[in-house]
């Protein structure tokens, strides 16, 4: 070949079409997309919540999309009906995730509301599942020999507190948790309801 | 239903049409074999000589004698000087990028390392949130696909593109310019994802502010290739200069639709990261290593590549079938079904390619296997070329829905991952930096058995990541998919396998601690002072008028 023209206007046609079937078509068929009426925006407490997840690289270990039951057994597991475009309106940056080393979280409000669990959890997993791989977030918390007021001290198994000092949650860390909170999808969604 | 039907249909018949027209725009010559195109690599009367500069004088003298024993044509000095002025000129912003390149590799292999052990030490390194798995897994992602893999791409294609077109490297002050923009922009991408400063989409982590400093660098490096390719001194563009070309073009795109801020949301903003993603290895990675084994290795054996029409269709095919693949990624998620069977059926058709280049290599190194056993860069490239058969075809399964129900959410993909940026990009990227240094520094490379040590480590070190990786993967596939086993069985069973990737990451690791102290050592000008600088060799040998 012997015309760069050609190169370079053949090259961008082949990378139009893709764009314009993987960029512009879902843009266009999603556009309209009106939320669920069960399905609230983010709070600002939430938001710093979600920011916090994604600025710790949550997603590289959590997926927040359960599949189609014909494909995986995600409802069985708890983790919820599979997830359409309209439950994830208000999410910028988008966390679909491609990575379970961890279970989906896409409903981990609803299958685990309680604050306790996740605050201590987040401190260390392996004090409510012992064989967790999921790694300690320590920095989320700061240790106190007593607890001030105001201080949202986290409940601990015996054998994990540190000895003589309390646990006590840092905002981020609240944030998160009240962003894991949020995180519940169970509302049923048309045209195609999947309860069970 | 109807319309996403037809969306699909209309997709894929457009590729299929644009593919057709540009083939056939092509004609000329189509059907009858082409080998004057092929040889533009070699000056008149160099066919049939081999090249390796990594080697030294007389061991390039037995893997000539294992070549072709009775290769004694006069070479045109003409077009050796042009070619010693073309290196010439490149040399200072090659040197600088293989030289960042290096940089990258070295933080980006600890980054990795350190995020694989964590996997299987949950509790160690916790105290300080940058170290914590979600950073520094994305500080290793980010330093290795820009740091190391995006700046040897850059140093092959400004050291090749001078060469092909028989002129010296023009704007070549930009593009180093262009180089400092870059890497200022890496530096500080990485900073801030430590900082928890994040765009938060996996290959797009670096905010957008900081992109557009990288963004205006490729600019300053494309300018500088165009310009080089418009100044351009032989009418014939030789393969590899379509494909570094056209991947230069298509990342500059490619990175700038992607990083718009503020257009892309929710469920669209995932195809558009996955768009994206896949373009970035397909469009960009992948060309840049095709178009360098297709210049390195018949030059490396000195004989030209059997099938020049072959690689002009695994150019086209490539251009309109991997621009589409990358639903494959969302397989089963909350996208529009048209786009991900879209996607798939792309995926497949991604063996056109992969063959066409495959073939074509099988020929060209017919009967001349043997010379990987002389030189190490031909190993690198050899082995390289064939992870891509490899790492694609292993692609095109992993597309297709029933495997990725298993794979998707695995280590598996991860295993892939390396198969296509390790075993593939980065050993190709090693073998022509291999053959490109004692070039541009005048100096051969002190401790060739190093180099050997290199490609052992590496090659030994990706061979127990990928099979451990992928059994694990396949395993803990298998037990999520398994409503009966709950999911913490499908994440314990991994663990023995994250530790052989860890083993596996060791031997890599050293691999890159032993070239990257060789390339220092050279930088340094250190190691016995033999035949003379490579270069002078060659030019020496032509002034005996062997
Ligand atoms: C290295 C991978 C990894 C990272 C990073 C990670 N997790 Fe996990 N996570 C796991 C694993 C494995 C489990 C399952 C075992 C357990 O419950 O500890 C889990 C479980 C969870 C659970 C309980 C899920 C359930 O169904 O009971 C929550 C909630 C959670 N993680 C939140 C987070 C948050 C928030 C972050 C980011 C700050 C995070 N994880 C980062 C691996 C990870
Ligand atoms: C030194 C040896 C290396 C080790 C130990 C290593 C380790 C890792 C680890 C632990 C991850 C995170 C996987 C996860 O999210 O679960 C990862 C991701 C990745 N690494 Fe490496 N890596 C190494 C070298 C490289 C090199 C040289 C490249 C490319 C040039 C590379 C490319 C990637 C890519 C693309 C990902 C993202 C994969 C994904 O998200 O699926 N790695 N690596
Ligand atoms: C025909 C060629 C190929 C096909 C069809 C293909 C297909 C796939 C598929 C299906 C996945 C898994 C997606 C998922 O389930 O999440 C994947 C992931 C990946 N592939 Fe390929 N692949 C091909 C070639 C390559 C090559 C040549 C490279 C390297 C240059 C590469 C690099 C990667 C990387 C880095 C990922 C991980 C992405 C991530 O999740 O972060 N692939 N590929």
């Amino acid at each position: 070949m012997e015309n760069e023209l050609k190169l370079a206007s053949g090259a961008m046609v082949a990378l139009a079409v893709a764009t314009a079937a993987l960029v512009v078509l879902p843009y266009i068929q999603v556009r309209d997309l009106k939320a669920p009426a069960a399905l609230k925006p983010y709070t600002e407490q939430q938001l710093n919540g979600r920011a916090v997840y994604v600025a710790n690289g949550c997603v590289y270990c959590h997926s927040q999309q359960p599949r189609d039951r014909n494909l995986a057994p995600d409802f069985s597991r708890g983790w919820g009906r599979p997830s359409v475009p309209a439950d994830y309106v208000y999410d910028k940056p988008h966390l679909l995730g491609t990575m379970r080393t961890g279970p989906d979280l896409f409903n981990i409000g609803a299958r685990q509301p309680s604050k306790d669990w996740h605050l201590g959890h987040l401190y260390q997993p392996r004090a409510y599942v012992p064989e967790s791989i999921m790694p300690a977030y320590p920095f989320l918390f700061r240790l106190k020999d007593a607890a001030e007021t105001g201080d949202q001290t986290v409940a601990l198994p015996p054998n994990y507190a540190p000895v003589g000092k309390v646990v006590v949650a840092s905002q981020d860390a609240l944030d998160l948790v009240k962003y894991l909170q949020a995180l519940d999808h169970t509302y049923p969604v048309l045209p195609a309801p999947d309860t069970p | 239903m109807d319309s996403a039907i037809l969306s699909l249909l209309g997709a894929f018949l457009l590729s299929i049409i644009g593919l057709f027209g540009f083939i056939w725009s092509l004609r000329k010559g189509l059907l009858v074999e082409n080998p004057a195109a092929a040889s533009v690599i070699f000056a008149r009367g160099e066919v049939g000589k081999i090249d390796d500069p990594a080697l030294a004088g007389d061991e390039q003298h037995k893997m000539q004698a294992a070549a072709h024993p009775d290769a004694v044509s006069a070479v045109d000095a003409a077009e050796i000087a042009d070619r010693v002025d073309a290196d010439r000129s490149s040399a200072f912003p090659v040197f600088m990028f293989i030289a960042f390149a290096c940089f990258w590799l070295l933080i980006g292999s600890l980054a990795g390392l350190i995020s694989s052990i964590k996997l299987h030490e949950p509790d160690w390194l916790v105290q300080q949130a940058w170290l914590g798995f979600g950073r520094i897994r994305t500080i290793h992602l980010n330093a290795v696909i820009y740091g190391w893999s995006s700046n040897a791409a850059l140093a092959v294609i400004l050291w090749v593109l001078p060469r092909l077109l028989r002129t010296r490297l023009h704007g070549a002050i930009w593009a180093m310019l262009g180089g400092t923009f870059i890497n200022a922009g890496i530096t500080a991408g990485i900073g801030a994802i430590a900082a928890g400063w994040t765009d938060g989409m996996e290959f797009l982590e670096i905010p957008w502010q900081i992109d557009i400093f990288i963004f205006a660098g490729f600019a300053l490096v494309i300018l500088s290739a165009l310009y080089t390719l418009v100044n351009r001194r032989v009418e014939h563009l030789y393969v590899s200069v379509w494909y570094m070309v056209a991947a230069l073009l298509w990342f500059a795109v490619l990175f700038g639709v992607a990083n718009l801020p503020g257009v892309h949301t929710g469920v669209q903003q995932a195809t558009t990261n996955w768009w994206y993603g896949h373009n970035a290895l397909g469009l960009w990675f992948t060309p840049v290593s095709v178009g360098a084994i297709y210049y390195f290795l018949p030059k490396i054996i000195g004989r030209p590549v059997v099938s020049y029409n072959l690689s002009l269709l695994g150019f086209w095919t490539l251009a309109f079938f991997y621009g589409q693949v990358g639903g494959h990624h969302l397989i089963g998620g909350p996208v529009p079904g048209w786009l991900t069977t879209l996607s798939i059926v792309q995926s497949v058709m991604m063996i056109i390619p992969v063959i066409a280049f495959t073939i074509n290599m099988k020929g060209t190194l017919k009967g001349q296997m043997h010379l990987a056993r002389y030189s190490p860069t031909l190993r690198f490239m050899m082995f390289g070329g064939l992870m891509y058969l490899a790492s694609s075809v292993q692609g095109s399964f992993e597309a297709l829905r029933s495997v990725n129900a298993v794979t998707h959410f695995t280590h598996f993909t991860v295993a892939h991952a390396h198969l296509g940026m390790y075993a593939f990009v980065s050993m190709v990227m090693f073998g022509a930096i291999y053959f490109m240094l004692p070039r541009v520094l005048d100096w051969e490379w002190p401790y060739p058995r190093l180099i050997t040590l290199h490609f052992w480590l590496a090659a030994l070190g990706m061979a127990i990541y990928f099979v451990g990786l992928s059994i694990g993967g396949w395993l803990q596939g298998m037990a999520m998919l398994d409503a009966a086993r709950s999911f913490n069985e499908s994440m314990t069973l991994t663990v023995p396998w994250l530790k052989s990737r860890s083993v596996g990451g060791v031997l890599m690791t050293l691999g890159h601690l032993v070239f990257v102290g060789h390339f220092f050592a050279m930088a340094l000008r250190f190691g016995p002072h033999r035949t003379g600088a490579a270069l002078f060799w060659q030019t020496k040998e032509l002034a005996h008028g062997k």
